[in-house]
């Protein structure tokens, strides 16, 4: 059921203020989401102002240095640093995004930053996305065909199947997109969400795999699938510029084509 | 530390309003104010063949300035509605989800909309107007 607010727990309350040193010119405030499970209690924004001639371009970049140099407790994930592996996905400036691909520039007046929104926070900007990877299972996207591949050779696709899987090969799973899907804010548990959905069409598309039918079956339900109501939401917000939302009409088109 | 102490991050509260997800929702209002409009609708013509006196009565309501607004609200809430859901049927067919389509035909049926409703409620007010 749908809860627009947030639990009592759960409200955020403004936090402590690390001013910048002196001599800094070009300043820019960094409000950043805390929470601490050890300490508990409300989660607070706390702000860290940080000189932009001494930054690299990128959100993720600022948040390295707040770590690195004014806070070493700001807990955030992060790996390569060049939008392909997903780990930095967070909310900053109101829209879900990746912080290593975000430009500070782009950002009017104070940077947000925010975890991905409607998620159990495990610890400051890491929220707990282990429900959606349940959920990506649930899909078993892996390429399933009961009859043997050729003796001499791999199963082989002409360049025009091959094509079909462009736009839904390139997801990194960063969740952008499912945690800034109002329909799956209020259905987490049982609507699969549009990163979700888009690998299913990935392997619904695939033409090497038999089991078209099989998969289709699971979404005679109706809250897997049916619970998009093409907000668009998703495809707004994909740092890699995919299309959940076209990706989830493929599904749904599937559906009708079989009856 | 079990998950159920942990806090729920902002959801509706810091996502930002943008064209996608406030069509969406309006579609939802208009859909309800429809609904509210119609037994209104049912009001007034029942009120018509039961008497003179309820008949009067429910005229003098939609005379009101505040009867005035109700059927503004009511002339908006159908054109958006009708419109944006030729929008969601184009989508069922497959058509026009690149963002950049998503944007022209939202805001293409915003300014229809707001269009079709100046008209038909300044034509509406003329008719009643005149004898």
């Amino acid at each position: 059921m749908a809860d627009f607010f947030l639990p009592k727990n759960s409200k955020v309350v403004e936090g402590h203020h690390h001013p910048a040193l002196s001599g800094a010119k070009r300043v820019k405030t960094f409000r950043i989401y805390r929470w601490d499970p050890e300490a508990g209690g409300n989660p607070r924004m706390d702000s860290y102002d940080i000189d932009l001639d001494q930054t690299a371009p990128m959100v993720l970049d600022a948040l390295i240095k707040i770590k690195n140099e004014i806070d070493t407790t700001v807990t955030f994930r992060r790996s390569c640093r060049e939008g392909v592996c997903g780990s930095c996905a967070m909310n900053i400036d109101g829209t879900n995004t990746l912080a290593c691909l975000k430009y500070i520039a782009d950002v009017k007046g104070d940077v947000e930053i925010y975890p991905l929104p409607h998620l159990p926070v495990i610890k400051d900007l890491v929220p707990d996305i282990s429900a959606m990877f349940e959920q990506y299972k649930s899909i078993q996207p892996w390429l399933k065909n009961d009859t043997p591949p050729p003796a001499d050779s791999e199963r082989l696709q002409s360049i025009e199947e091959r094509a079909k899987l462009d736009g839904l090969w390139e997801c990194i799973l960063c969740f952008c997109c499912t945690t800034a899907c109002p329909s799956h804010w209020w259905n987490p548990d049982k609507y699969l969400g549009p990163a979700v959905l888009l690998q299913a069409e990935r392997w619904l598309a695939d033409s090497r795999d038999t089991k078209t039918d099989e998969r289709l079956d699971q979404f005679e339900d109706p809250f897997k699938l049916y619970r998009c109501h093409t907000i668009m939401n998703c495809t707004r917000t994909c740092p890699k510029s995919l299309n959940p939302a076209q990706a989830i009409g493929e599904i749904k088109k599937r559906m009708v084509e079989r009856l | 530390m079990t998950p159920a102490e942990r806090p729920l991050s902002p959801h509706l509260q810091i996502y930002k309003p943008q064209l996608t997800s406030v069509l969406s929702i309006a579609h939802r209002g208009t859909g309800l104010a429809l609904g509210v409009g119609a037994i209104f609708f049912v009001w007034w013509l029942s009120g018509a063949a039961w008497s003179d006196a309820c008949f009067r009565a429910a005229q003098a309501f939609w005379g009101s300035w505040l009867g005035k607004l109700f059927l503004l609200g009511w002339t908006f809430s159908l054109f958006y509605h009708l419109l944006n859901g030729v929008r969601h049927l184009l989508w069922d067919i497959g058509f026009g989800f690149d963002l950049p389509t998503t944007y022209r035909t939202g805001w293409t049926v915003v300014a229809v909309s707001v269009l079709l409703t100046l008209f038909a409620f300044g034509g509406g007010l003329y008719a009643w107007g005149s004898p």
